[in-house]
């Protein structure tokens, strides 16, 4: 190791002082390797074929999209040579094509060019109906993708697109090589083993060797267009075991020099961080952990009505003061502090991110007002029983409130139950596991879309930083029922007219800023009426080494985004 | 003997297809999802496409012959074909039983499971039989004795702390708390790709597996002691071993030769029948040392609703436990003449 090193040094040495007088960059591969720790493992390097993060964050070592989100959410052109917009003539003034252009002379790690024909063949691998491409959100729209010529690609949507940005932007969205994937295509595609192990990319390394469910090595990328990048010859990116575990390898014995996603107590993990050995950094996206309304009646003597729009509303949730009580009588500040530490703020909004989208007339929520809360009961006529328990006309205000298995989640339910009882409001707490809550299974009462309870709490965000498919979620034809087998993302069963509108507004708006004040109008249409209660701005948290330089965390595209900067310092 | 095994042998094909059936059956009715793991950025439209491109759409019996057809005809035809060398029938077009997470034939992964948990959880087995028989002999010789009460002591404890504590108590102490760059310090973390080529690969070999197999080698032998030291003392107050002291043979002899032979009928055929657990591995120390053996490929698979991944390896681990419990009785036979099958 320490022979490698030195031999590693003096290489780089040597060619940076020969480099130097011919006026050129550093070499590749000077710093050695570099040892990153996901705690669930990688189970395939093709990103199509898996929605899973810790997939897609590896797949980014390797594959590369044309455009990509930088950490503050604004778009950088990475194999195309600038952003299409309507403005440089990139996209059409009808919204309904956007043209690419390839910057010219990038290589596939096998030394063969990158031409618009392996842009036209990822669209149609991804878009063909047996193929089981799990990003087809990115192709949503798309009519067809085809080459002008060697660089130029246009795709055509099949109605305007005001943010035609989908199709090969971000990490969910890379280019795979025509030539290796060619017999892969539709039914096929799974059995491609070797090359969804193996794919070829563009990015700045290259499978060394893949072990499914395990540990990934890699090699720099010697077709890199950089010839100074990566600075690591080679890369370890190991999977398994929890999250504590996976900080203590980088915060304390050191053996690891970038972990993801520590979503562990923050005391813990601060503790761990006071070893020296590294930093934690945490950064904002969309992300927020919130309480959705069941404005249904999920009584389960409705049978098949059950949670349905034909069962009729929430026999208390229903009414709007109640919501108003629930929401101001939680403590934000406390929830986010207790949970998340540094990886998470109280919010009022649903989208609280990016900054141009972000509502502020929602603030009220802010501050925990049980006072208040228990005056606006009052007025509605909601009076305490002998139990202080409230009731109304034989209507007790007695809650079902569910979530998925996870020791925050669990603190922030038994927190809540003791807000909610201060104003007379009865809890009873339900948790379920993960997979079987977020599994959509038919046959399940627990899932989340079922939506059997009054209250659920969990995390939702959008991909990349246009809202407005986030925003589609919540019109009248998103709320799950038998008939569409409960497929559907609108949980509060919530249906407003004057929503829909905005909704079908918001998909014919151009313009950012006019967009904008929609998503926003929206927003507190939404949080004004109280369908959901925002709780937390949930941010990433990550850990890196003291050694490793150049890592900026990004929460709007892959957190391996920029690793062929990342460098190893002192 | 050869009847009864012959007999024993084809009374497990029914068994086993029967034991397939069940497990297909449970993991069916699970309400677990393969899109349940995925982030809340797929649409439902698109996860309900996904369940049918598993094929999750057909009736459960079709799926379960599918299984069958796929593990029990194309499997040992690929298996024979790569090893011969040979093309049987259409060997390209073969279906083969794919992992729905990593698109991959789930017997690959598992081969390439094998060689860490052989290496890690055989070792701690050899480890624990080597320090349990001679403990649970001298117990039961000195029973009563110092070296005794420590003993049960010692064996108490390990039975009764379970491997995540005394996994992460390791860690924090010869990962955190001993300096990087002392003899001492073992790395937490196993290197599944490392190779053993020379003597200092070979110490880091060694190094890297001191950790999970002390964890797991503690938690057995505990048992193992246990139970040897129970049948020691079974023999000792037998007729035979006063009249061999009565003969005048040493007390080595007597120990040695005629108790512990006796005594080891029972502990043989409880070590042929742990043999299995050593290939299912150990989940929860696989998973603190992130040795990722067939353990931890099993939970990632539970975790991930991966049902012919967990289908197959809970199927295979069936079939080594009706292996070895014939293996177990084989060897009664062969070690104890009283007992005859035939």
């Amino acid at each position: 190791m320490k022979l490698t090193h030195f031999v590693a040094a003096s290489l780089s040495v040597a060619l940076m002082s020969s480099s130097a007088l011919a006026g050129s960059h550093l070499a590749q591969g000077r710093d050695g390797n570099v040892n990153i720790i996901y705690w669930q493992a990688v189970s395939i390097l093709n990103p199509f074929l898996s929605g899973g993060t810790k997939d897609i964050d590896a797949s980014n070592l390797i594959l590369e999209p044309l455009a990509r989100y930088d950490q503050d959410g604004n778009m950088i052109p990475w194999l195309a040579t600038e952003i299409p917009t309507v403005e440089n003539g990139g996209v059409a003034e009808d919204l309904t094509s956007i043209t690419w252009n390839i910057t010219p002379g990038i290589k596939w790690s096998d030394g063969t060019p990158l031409t618009a024909a392996d842009v036209v063949f990822t669209a149609e691998y991804c878009m063909n109906e047996d193929g089981g491409c799990q990003q087809t959100t990115s192709f949503s729209d798309v009519e067809s993708v085809v080459a002008d010529d060697d660089l130029t690609v246009t795709v055509k949507f099949s109605k305007p697109k005001p943010f035609p940005y989908g199709p090969f932007v971000g990490g969910t969205s890379p280019i795979i090589q025509a030539a290796q994937f060619k017999d892969c295509v539709g039914a096929e595609a799974p059995n491609c083993t070797e090359q969804n192990f193996n794919p070829i990319g563009t990015g700045p390394f290259k499978v060394d060797e893949f072990r499914a469910n395990d540990v990934v090595t890699m090699v720099a990328n010697p077709n890199y267009r950089d010839p100074s990048k990566p600075a690591f010859a080679s890369l370890t990116f190991k999977g398994g075991g929890d999250a504590a575990s996976a900080a203590r390898a980088v915060l304390e014995t050191g053996e690891f020099d970038y972990a993801w996603n520590l979503q562990i107590d923050p005391t813990v993990l601060s503790d761990m961080a006071a070893a020296g050995n590294g930093t934690v950094i945490s950064a904002f996206g969309t992300a927020v952990e919130r309480l959705m309304v069941n404005m249904t009646n999920p009584s389960a003597d409705l049978g098949e009505k059950r949670s349905t729009l034909e069962g009729g509303p929430h026999p208390f949730l229903s009414d709007p003061a109640v919501r108003r009580a629930l929401s101001i009588a939680i403590d934000r500040d406390l929830l986010a502090e207790v949970g998340y530490g540094a990886a998470g703020t109280a919010t009022c909004n649903v989208v609280p991110a990016p900054a141009i989208y972000a509502s502020d007339a929602n603030d009220e929520c802010l501050v925990q007002n049980i006072e208040l809360a228990n005056q606006i009961l009052d007025d509605a006529g909601w009076a305490r029983g002998a139990d202080g328990i409230r009731e109304k006309d034989g209507v007790r205000l007695s809650i079902l409130y569910q979530t998925s298995t996870n020791a925050v989640r669990q603190d922030t339910q038994a927190l809540i139950k003791q807000w909610w009882a201060e104003i007379g409001v009865e809890t009873e707490l339900k948790n379920i596991d993960a997979a079987v809550f977020f599994g959509g299974d038919q046959s399940s009462p627990d899932t989340f879309q079922k939506f059997y309870a009054d209250i659920e709490m969990y995390t939702n965000l959008f991909d990349g930083t246009d809202p407005e498919a986030y925003m589609n979620s919540w019109t009248c034809g998103e709320i799950p029922s038998p008939e569409n087998n409960w497929l559907g993302s609108n949980m509060p069963r919530y249906c407003n007219a004057e929503y829909d509108a905005l909704a079908a507004e918001l998909s014919e708006t151009a313009a950012i800023e006019d967009r904008a004040r929609i998503v926003r109008q929206m927003n507190d249409m939404l949080m004004s009426e109280g369908a959901m209660i925002p709780l937390v701005h949930r941010g990433r948290v990550s850990a890196h080494a003291n050694s490793l330089n150049g890592v900026i965390l990004n929460t709007w595209d892959s957190e391996t985004w920029n690793v062929a900067d990342w460098t190893r310092g002192e | 003997m050869l009847n009864y095994t012959i007999r024993r042998l084809m009374f497990t094909i029914p068994t086993l297809l029967f034991i397939s059936f069940v497990i297909f059956l449970i993991l069916d009715m699970a309400p677990n999802d393969p899109t349940g793991n995925l982030p809340m950025t797929i649409p439902p439209e698109v996860r309900e496409k996904i369940r049918i491109s598993l094929g999750l759409d057909s009736p459960m019996y079709v799926r379960y012959l599918l299984w069958c057809k796929q593990f029990f005809i194309n499997e040992p035809l690929n298996l024979i074909g790569e090893w011969f060398n040979v093309c049987i029938g259409a060997c390209e077009d073969r279906l083969r039983v794919r992992s729905w997470a990593t698109r991959s034939p789930v017997v690959d992964l598992i081969a390439e499971r094998m060689p860490q948990t052989l290496w890690v959880v055989g070792m701690s087995y050899v480890v624990s039989i080597v320090i349990a028989l001679p403990i649970g002999v001298i117990s039961a010789y000195k029973q009563y004795s110092w070296f005794d009460q420590v003993g049960t002591f010692v064996s108490m404890v390990g039975f009764s702390i379970p491997t995540f504590f005394t996994g992460v108590m390791l860690i924090v102490i010869f990962s955190v708390w001993v300096p990087n760059d002392s003899i001492f310090w073992l790395p937490s973390i196993y290197d599944t790709t490392h190779q053993v080529t020379d003597w200092p690969s070979f110490w880091f070999q060694m190094r890297q597996m001191v950790m999970p197999v002390m964890v797991l080698a503690l938690y057995n032998a505990a048992q193992l002691s246990r139970f040897m030291r129970a049948s020691m003392l079974d023999n000792l107050s037998q007729d035979y071993v006063r009249t061999a002291r009565a003969k005048g043979l040493k007390e080595k002899t007597v120990l040695l030769v005629h108790v512990l032979r006796n005594s080891m009928i029972p502990v043989v055929t409880v070590i042929a029948l742990s043999v299995p657990q050593v290939f299912g591995g150990a989940i929860i120390t696989e998973q603190i040392f992130r040795v990722n053996g067939l353990g931890q490929l099993l939970i990632i698979g539970i975790q991930g609703a991966d049902i012919p991944l967990v289908q197959t390896l809970t199927f295979v681990f069936a079939v080594l436990i009706v292996l070895f419990n014939l293996v177990a009785d084989i060897l009664y036979g062969l070690l104890d003449p009283r007992i005859r099958y035939d």
